[in-house]
């Protein structure tokens, strides 16, 4: 399987349709540019004597050269929208287009964020209307819409959880964080000003009760917990786990990145938590963008509602209002405060409206069971050659560890990147840190039963290689890809981070 | 339903691969206390068409920009996107890919990641940036944390030309943590002193640049004031477009600078999603928040790009991390990469000098209204005028003739008297002649 396509060679460098893409700083000229602009009207500057007089240094592109280097770079890209994407913990589902060409509309995309309420209505109807359907989805009272993403939504959450205690009299210090959490959990609480405790797993891969008992205080202030969690477990203790933490006057803070597994089906609220983010870029399908824009609504309950930033929507007598500020009608005055200009990710909140609205509630209650099928669904067809990290059933992902590749000469690595030459997306790899060479999948409700067939069958394929004693094959993998495996010590030791004209240029 | 490719029948082949008769048996471990007794309180779905409909009109209860002489800046801009922008961020292969774990298949994210960061790093005139934040307000209150890590001190300093909503957003995230912030009150003709309120507990001094209020400042005595306190001087920049006119903050002595990137190459969307910028100097990289791209080689000695350094990050260090930032701007930062790609140096300058002499002529035009003052000296596309009666309501009756005439300044200062009368107004390349004049009259006969 060695060499073969990977050790021929054109002159060129350039591979069919994989062009070699040199950087744009690499291809600019003086005196060409992309955009052409009227001519600037003669009036005197007033620029007040810091006029700009050193050079910047920008490359001078076409149009056509602009748009031949970013569709060059774009073909490099791994997607959604061409194969399958079981990364797990991260819900890359089917971003439909219908949502990109509603937030395109100009009444979303074309309006300010401080135009006169008068003239954005149907912006403000938009948010109170998602803010309708998050809470009957999630079964709690109230939501914070403005949270840029799933980690700006926990520090939302948690510093409404602050504020509650600073509220009592006491913030306490010290925050439970199960060990198979994403890091996102404790780099919060450690932005709230809050220590950091581990709870440690049980053998099934939940909390264990006991270990939390031990740990419980008149200092925790919150629990912050996963659920489903990221092993793809449900919490079956959940409602114990809540009772205890409301009995020690603590709050229950529960991260939703996992939301796509029960989402119509079953509501956080009637479990006893208090605060929940909700990612609206994997649940409720807007795109993940190469790393962003996303979007973290927080729900809240009762308890916590006064405490939760501004702005919010409110409808008074039929027109939309934003609540701004302490000095704004009906503002709460227990607020912790502003955590971000504006109102948050509009374009989000269109686009998982469309998404919303297209499901309804029936369609979003299947998306909940599809997706948790297709994950046990692979689960029962690998579980006699890798290695289940726990006993089934899952939710909707499905972890695995590395013992079934003992004694092969492969890692966890070398198995991800024979999957990419296979044509997959890896698996997202060693998280959670809970298993030993973590894989875990998920498959998402997007996927085809063939589709689903395919992977089980590349995997069992993989397996059967690793056991022959193919470890050449994996070591050297990915073969067929724009590059191969990239020096990552070496981009560390010496960092590189942008790029600099050579000496004399 | 349209999107769910599993039909009756292969959901019950599955079922009965896993071994069970129904899939409810798959949620087992839910408390019976989790299941709601009946069907939820929403509609049911709906096709594409109704759908469409349904939200075209939400779309059509706004007034948007398009359709009205449109003066409104304070942070987010309306500039024009060229097609090539719009186009490009909406193939499959930028919008549908997730952040680049796996190098081999990211490549295209990767290397535009590193001409993004090249791009930010040479406009502000800093050695090197990171690969986005959310968004200009939460950048600034990330580099105030960052100071306080750099300087071991726990005093920030904020210009009262700071963007109102900035300055709440630092308050926000230090408000748990016993820091010191201390806002200077606002000078709306420019001419702010700050030098004065630095001492030897300030790890930073945060101003804006043009401010709030419009002025354009030259920075390089505060700079030096503050390095000589062991201070650092954080420059945020809301207007990404100024940069092409005005000298850079790095030139002036700045060691962080975070702005809003939207106004270059992405839409205003009603206030997100928008694109955080982050700059340093090389010797202060490892207290960076945010991910970094950088270059190296594959295994056959092939230029490649990887994210890099992520032992900063919270995914390596969890509670030591220099921030709790995961997902962050990507496609907005593509957005941005493209437009100034397409601009280059000569069309970034060239846009900067028509939006700075369109703000000429608005303000020369409006300063000619009787009864309205210009009162900024200089700016760059917004200035601040006071109006012989409050803004709010005048700006409310503009809205009705459909014209969007500015941000009243009560809308950010609430409460505070002296603000009422004043009104930020902004112009860029896509303010025509006749909006100006539609302004400028409509004023004439409101105010007379």
């Amino acid at each position: 399987m060695t060499g073969g396509e990977a050790e021929f060679r054109t002159i060129t460098g350039h591979r069919g349709l994989d062009h070699e893409e040199p950087l744009i700083f690499e291809q600019g000229a003086v005196g060409r540019s992309g955009v052409d602009f009227p001519p600037a009207p003669e009036v005197t500057e007033r620029l007040g004597g810091v006029g700009r007089t050193r050079p910047i240094g920008l490359p001078g592109l076409s149009e056509p050269q602009v748009m031949r280097h970013f569709v060059r770079l774009s073909r490099k890209n791994y997607a959604i929208d061409s194969g399958m994407y079981p990364l797990g913990s991260c819900t890359m589902k089917h971003n439909p287009r219908l949502n990109e060409k509603m937030a395109a509309l100009p009444g979303f995309a074309d309006i300010h964020p401080l135009q006169p309420e008068s003239t954005v209505q149907g912006a403000l109807a938009v948010m109170e209307k998602l803010a309708g359907w998050l809470c009957t989805l999630a079964g709690m009272p109230s939501v914070a819409l403005s949270p840029k993403a799933g980690a700006h939504g926990e520090l939302c959450g948690m510093m409404a959880i602050r504020k509650a205690h600073e509220a009592r009299g006491n913030p306490r210090s010290r925050v439970l964080v199960p060990e198979s959490a994403h890091g996102t959990n404790p780099a919060t609480a450690a932005l709230c000003g809050y220590r950091v405790d581990t709870i440690t797993a049980a053998a099934d891969g939940r909390v264990d009760l006991a270990a939390l008992r031990e740990k419980m205080g008149p200092d925790v202030a919150a629990i912050m917990l996963t659920n489903p969690n990221t092993c793809g477990l449900f919490e079956r203790d959940i409602v114990e786990i809540a009772r205890m933490i409301h009995e020690a006057g603590a709050y229950f803070y529960c991260d939703g990145a996992n939301f796509n597994a029960i989402v119509g089906k079953i509501r956080p609220g009637d479990l006893g938590i208090d605060a929940m983010h909700i990612n609206l870029h994997k649940t409720f399908s807007t795109p993940h963008g190469g790393g962003g824009p996303g979007s973290g609504p927080v729900v809240f309950s009762a308890a916590l509602a006064p405490f939760a930033p501004y702005p919010a929507v409110v409808c008074r007598d039929g027109r939309y209002c934003l609540v701004e500020g302490p000095e704004s009608a009906g503002a709460s005055a227990d607020s912790f405060g502003r955590m971000v200009a504006f109102h948050g990710q509009m374009g989000m909140f269109v686009r998982a409206l469309a998404y919303m609205m297209s499901h309804g509630g029936d369609g979003l209650r299947q998306v909940a069971e599809d997706a948790v099928l297709a994950a046990n669904y692979l689960l029962a067809s690998l579980k006699d050659v890798m290695t289940a990290s726990f006993d089934g059933p899952c939710m909707h992902e499905c972890l695995f560890d590395d013992r079934f590749l003992k004694d092969c000469g492969v890692d966890t690595l070398d198995f991800a990147k024979a999957m990419i030459d296979e044509g997959f997306h890896p698996m997202t790899m060693y998280f959670p840190l809970v298993v030993h060479g973590a894989m875990l999948f998920e498959p998402t409700e997007s996927e085809s039963r063939e589709s689903l067939d395919e992977l089980i069958a590349a995997l069992r394929g993989l397996v059967a290689a690793a056991r022959a004693g193919g470890s050449e094959h994996f070591s050297g993998a990915p073969r067929l890809t724009p590059r191969r495996r990239l020096d990552e010590t070496r981009a560390a030791r010496h960092p590189v981070l942008r790029w600099q004209a050579a000496e004399g240029d | 339903m349209r999107y769910l490719p599993l039909t009756r029948a292969d959901r019950q082949a599955m079922l009965s691969v896993i071994g069970v008769d129904h899939v409810d048996a798959l949620f087992c471990d839910v408390p019976r206390q989790g299941w709601p007794q009946g069907p939820l309180d929403l509609p049911d779905h709906a096709s594409e068409m109704a759908v469409e409909a349904a939200l075209s009109a939400f779309a059509e209860g706004n007034l948007n920009a398009a359709q009205a002489p449109f003066f409104l800046g304070a942070g987010a801009y309306r500039h024009h996107l060229p097609a090539t922008v719009s186009h490009l961020i909406q193939r499959s292969e930028f919008l549908t890919s997730y952040t680049p774990y796996q190098p081999e298949i990211s490549q295209g994210t990767l290397q535009y990641l590193f001409e993004f960061q090249t791009q930010v790093a040479m406009i502000t005139g800093m050695e090197v940036a990171n690969a986005s934040m959310y968004d200009g307000s939460t950048a600034c209150s990330e580099a105030v944390l960052m100071a306080r890590r750099i300087t071991r001190r726990q005093k920030a300093i904020l210009s009262g030309g700071l963007h109102p909503h900035y300055a709440a957003v630092v308050r926000t995230m230090t408000a748990f943590t016993d820091d010191e912030i201390v806002v200077a009150p606002a000078v709306v003709e420019g001419g702010e002193e700050l030098a004065g309120l630095i001492d030897r507990e300030t790890s930073c001094v945060v101003v804006q640049n043009p401010d709030f209020f419009g002025n354009p400042r030259d920075l390089t005595g505060l700079a030096e004031a503050a390095h000589a306190a062991g201070a650092l001087l954080i420059v945020v920049v809301t207007e990404a477009v100024s940069l092409g006119a005005l000298e850079s903050p790095g030139s002036m002595g700045a060691d962080i600078v975070v702005g809003e990137g939207q106004s270059i190459g992405n839409p205003m969307n009603f206030g997100g999603p928008y694109l955080g910028l982050f700059a340093t100097r090389q010797r202060f990289l490892r207290q960076m928040p945010g991910r970094l791209c950088g270059e190296t080689v594959d295994s056959q000695g092939r230029r490649g790009y990887v994210l890099t350094l992520s032992t900063r990050e919270q995914h390596i260090r969890r509670e030591k991390a220099t921030s709790n930032i995961c997902t962050n701007s990507g496609l907005c930062a593509l957005a941005f990469t493209i437009h100034l790609a397409l601009l280059g140096e000569e069309g970034f300058r060239a846009l900067a000098t028509l939006n700075h002499r369109r703000a000429v002529q608005l303000a020369e035009r409006l300063a000619a209204v009787p009864g309205v003052a210009v009162l900024n000296p200089a700016f760059f596309n917004e200035f601040t005028v006071r109006l012989p009666a409050p803004a709010g309501p005048i700006v409310e009756v503009l809205a009705g003739r459909e014209i969007l005439a500015g941000v009243p300044l009560s809308r950010l200062y609430p409460g505070q008297a002296e603000f009422d009368n004043l009104l930020l107004v902004c112009a860029s390349e896509m303010t025509g002649d006749d909006d100006i004049a539609d302004l400028a009259e409509a004023l004439e006969e409101i105010v007379k």
